[in-house]
């Protein structure tokens, strides 16, 4: 199966790997997949207290090519967004940016799932 | 890509066709063009000599009669021939076969389709170690078992299985034994007689010949064993297998015999030193690896390997486009199933994810080996420094206790 070069360029080169501190109220942090599935992705989101905008967000992903990528192209995604405007973010969108094969697509649902996660978890902290 | 050769470590898949058997069959593609069967003319009867030349330089290196060798398209039509022709064969006698659950596909889904013909399969667990289990093989025979199918050894890990007493169990029971033997032959010892198998199927492209031509091996005296055609047509092959031999091929299986059978022992020594090396090196510097299947009874030229927390597909982004090598995670699939044979041998789906098969060959350098080293530990730590699952471990979070959101 050949991939895309957008989705080689997100696996070799990955944006945003790493940890946010997730005891803090800014940060909030969502885990989805489980292991027995083959993928696990963790996405983070901090929010800037001031203007509520996304201002960073970092993630780790077990899984394949696809799973790395979409999570590294969400973290992209986010930066500079609103709360609202990344619960937008549509796995489609994610599938047509990497070219994901029709086997891979549920890659990028779980990507979505990790923004929800994330974002849910921050509200949950602000509420 | 590099500019440095690719590195083939996925000999398991097939193998490269060895240089000395295209050569021998060359003259077949134009030259020497007769069918086989053509009994009048000249054309016909170098085509048939060369046929019979290889049929006895296959009947060599398994030490049998050339007339036990019927020659098919491949292993998958072999088993097939095997398992369908001696249900039918032996309907009469019983309905019963007994299999294991590691096999081969080509062995399962033949079974299931004997289910459909009215027949009754059993498929036997295996130990952790990938074995079979003689006891529970042997209470699982009935007075209507006709056939014992287990495979020599096993393509995703190398076990291999204890061929002998299975012998000794069928020869007890009188019950016929078979073997998918296609990952075994031409690479150690496999001579059928001495171990009592009847049946043994195999095929050119996975010991250096060319793709598209197998046999089964069907034992001719004591017991005398037949199975009923599954391709009909002109009576080819002593009436089990009809259809034109595929000449030319049949002459590069014959070489790839011969030079298996003067060859073998001296690849099986020195792939086996570098299979070690590979795995050593990794048991060295990474932590959380395990070979998975028995390591004392298994093929010289595999190591099947867990990168535990590291996902086998994402792993393999990371190096193939220098190396090839297999995983046991099906992330491409659909069915998001990992591989049904690791999970038959315990692992839990997460192990089963983690697992690359590395299968070495005639053709693998101690160089290769060393770049392999190299640039799949590098692999390995790229995609530990991504995966959240191992930063947990390294935090002592126990992952047994995670509730993880199933999708």
């Amino acid at each position: 199966m050949a991939y895309s070069e957008k989705l080689i360029e997100h696996f070799n080169h990955p944006k945003n790997v790493g940890t946010l501190d997730k005891s803090k109220n800014t940060v909030g942090t969502g885990l989805v997949g489980a292991p027995e599935c083959g993928d696990v992705m963790r996405l983070q989101i901090e929010v800037d207290e001031v203007s509520g905008m996304i201002k960073d967000a970092k993630f780790k992903t077990f899984g394949c090519g696809s799973a790395i990528a979409s999570s590294s192209l969400a973290t992209e995604w986010l930066k500079g967004k609103s709360i609202e405007e990344a619960l937008t973010i549509d796995n489609m969108a994610i599938v047509e940016e990497l070219a994901l094969p029709p086997v891979k697509i549920h890659c990028s649902v779980l990507a979505e799932d990790a923004i929800k996660s994330a974002i849910a978890d921050y509200k949950s902290k602000n509420a | 890509m590099g500019s440095e050769k690719l590195i083939y470590l996925d000999n398991n898949s097939t193998t490269p066709c060895d240089p000395r058997a295209v050569e021998a069959m060359l003259p077949y593609f134009h030259q020497i063009p007769g069918n086989a069967a053509s009994r009048n003319h000249p054309f016909g009867w170098q085509a048939e000599e060369a046929v019979d030349y290889a049929r006895e330089q296959i009947a060599n290196l398994l030490a049998v009669e050339s007339k036990e060798i019927i020659f098919t398209s491949g292993a998958t039509e072999a088993d097939n021939l095997g398992i369908k022709g001696v249900f039918e064969m032996y309907s009469r006698k019983g309905n019963h076969i007994i299999t294991l659950k590691t096999e081969h596909k080509a062995i399962l889904d033949a079974c299931k389709k004997v289910e459909k013909m009215g027949g009754q399969v059993t498929y036997l667990d295996v130990m952790n170690d990938g074995r079979v289990d003689l006891a529970a093989l042997e209470a699982a025979i009935t007075d209507k078992t006709v056939l014992i199918s287990i495979m020599w050894a096993n393509n995703e890990t190398g076990v291999i299985q204890p061929m002998k007493e299975i012998g000794e169990l069928c020869e007890k029971h009188g019950v016929l034994f078979m073997s998918d033997a296609t990952q075994a032959v031409g690479k150690i010892k496999t001579h059928p007689k001495e171990l009592g198998i009847h049946l043994m199927a195999f095929t050119a492209h996975k010991m250096y010949g060319p793709k598209g031509v197998g046999a089964l091996y069907v034992n001719r005296k004591n017991p005398r064993v037949k199975v009923t055609s599954q391709m009909d047509g002109g009576g080819h092959e002593r009436g089990m297998r009809s259809g034109t031999l595929n000449v030319t091929g049949i002459v590069g299986f014959g070489k790839a015999a011969e030079i298996a059978m003067n060859e073998m022992d001296a690849d099986a020594a020195r792939l086996s030193i570098l299979r070690d090396k590979l795995e050593n090196a990794f048991k060295d510097t990474l932590e959380e690896i395990y070979v998975n299947g028995n390591v004392e009874h298994r093929m010289p030229h595999v190591t099947n390997i867990s990168f535990k927390h590291v996902e086998g597909e994402g792993l393999m982004m990371t190096f193939n486009q220098n190396i090839a090598v297999s995983s046991g995670s099906a992330c491409t699939s659909a069915s998001l199933e990992p591989s049904y044979v690791l999970i038959a041998l315990g692992l839990g789906d997460d192990l089963a994810h983690s697992s690359l098969r590395f299968s070495l060959g005639r053709f693998t350098t101690e160089e290769e080996i060393d770049q392999t080293i190299t640039m799949i530990s590098k692999g390995v730590n790229h995609m530990r420094d991504l995966s959240p699952i191992w930063e947990m471990y390294k935090e002592g979070i126990d992952l047994d206790a995670v509730e993880w959101s199933e999708h």
